[in-house]
């Protein structure tokens, strides 16, 4: 994990150097069976690449529509994903945990 | 976040230094701590420094508990480093086990039919004695020790550079006997005040006794002072 972490961030930095928008998507929280630990990165490029991950696979594409947003206008969010939330069943974090995750861009 | 900041980030990681983000979840104001000074934005408490040093050295990345989750450091810590004394059987399997649990592993012994790549596939050799190779390595305290060779030629340098050092963890192996003598030696060389710090026998009793449980063991112990240090 540690390593791509690393992928992560410096993917992050090349997108950006090449004058990308970015995004950065960080797990800071997470609580029940969650797939990932706090601290797991996703990061979107303003053409909707994305590396990493922040769930296992479950979320990333909500969290890539939230994180063009947060390209767009700049203000940073807190999204939060979980058995409680209909929209995390449709959009499949079946696994009984939730995750909360900060997203912000790369100035 | 601040693209100066993701290339320091990147920067410390290339150089295996730790390196802590903290971010203001509220408003997104963000600094970075590198373990000793914390630049940036948002200012932490000594007791706010104080947990990001024990998550740091865990390499944990989580909410600082004093801001009431206000707060996330997401840690880049450097992996921790393994490095045993002794080529010998149970290091065979000690080094892939704690390679796949995200240890950088080094495997030190002068002697030479023992430190052969044919045993130790894709593991870091080192064949210099103990004392110089550990120097040259360097102990910090993202690091631990275990002695492994029941040889005092061998295994008695290193245990006194570990000694002298801040690695996390420091483990011999050998019988509650044959530490009793290895004490002895350390109290002949002024150590014996220190010698606490050293597990022997050495690993968790998970009452294995295969090189592969022990190794087990030895690897669960680690991980678990690692881990110890972190709030």
């Amino acid at each position: 994990m540690a390593e791509s972490a690393t992928d992560v961030l410096a993917q992050a930095r090349q997108w950006r150097e090449a004058g990308k928008g970015v995004a950065l998507a960080t797990v800071v929280g997470t609580w029940g069976s969650s797939p990932v630990q706090a601290g797991s990165h996703l990061a979107v490029s303003d053409d909707s690449a994305f590396v990493g991950s922040v769930s296992g696979g479950c979320i990333e594409g909500a969290v890539v529509t939230e994180a063009l947003q947060v390209i767009a206008d700049g203000r940073p969010r807190q999204l939060e994903y979980g058995v409680t939330d209909e929209m995390a069943w449709a959009i499949g974090l079946a696994c009984g945990g939730k995750v909360q995750i900060y997203v912000e861009r790369v100035e | 976040m601040k693209l100066d900041y993701l290339a320091q980030i990147l920067a410390a990681r290339a150089q295996k230094r730790p390196i802590a983000l903290a971010t203001r979840l509220a408003d997104g104001a963000q600094s970075l701590y590198d373990g000793a000074t914390c630049t940036g934005a948002v200012a932490l408490s000594a007791g706010q420094i104080a947990e990001a040093h024990g998550l740091l050295l865990a390499g944990r990345s989580a909410p600082l508990a004093a801001s009431e989750g206000a707060i996330f450091l997401r840690c880049y810590a450097p992996p921790a480093k393994l490095v045993m004394i002794g080529a010998v059987h149970i290091a065979q399997f000690l080094a892939p086990m704690a390679a796949l649990a995200g240890f950088e592993v080094i495997v030190i012994d002068p002697r030479g039919a023992f430190a052969t790549e044919a045993r130790f596939p894709g593991v870091t050799l080192v064949t210099e004695w103990p004392g110089p190779a550990l120097a040259r390595i360097g102990l910090d305290e993202h690091t631990a020790v275990v002695t492994l060779t029941h040889d005092p030629k061998l295994d008695d340098p290193a245990l006194r550079a570990a000694l002298q050092s801040p690695v996390f963890y420091i483990g011999a192996l050998g019988s509650t006997r044959t530490h009793a003598k290895r004490i002895e030696r350390l109290r002949e060389l002024g150590l014996a005040q220190l010698a606490p710090r050293i597990h022997a026998p050495v690993g968790l009793d998970l009452g294995g006794r295969a090189a592969a449980e022990i190794a087990v063991s030895v690897l669960a112990q680690v991980i678990q002072q690692r881990y110890r240090r972190a709030p």
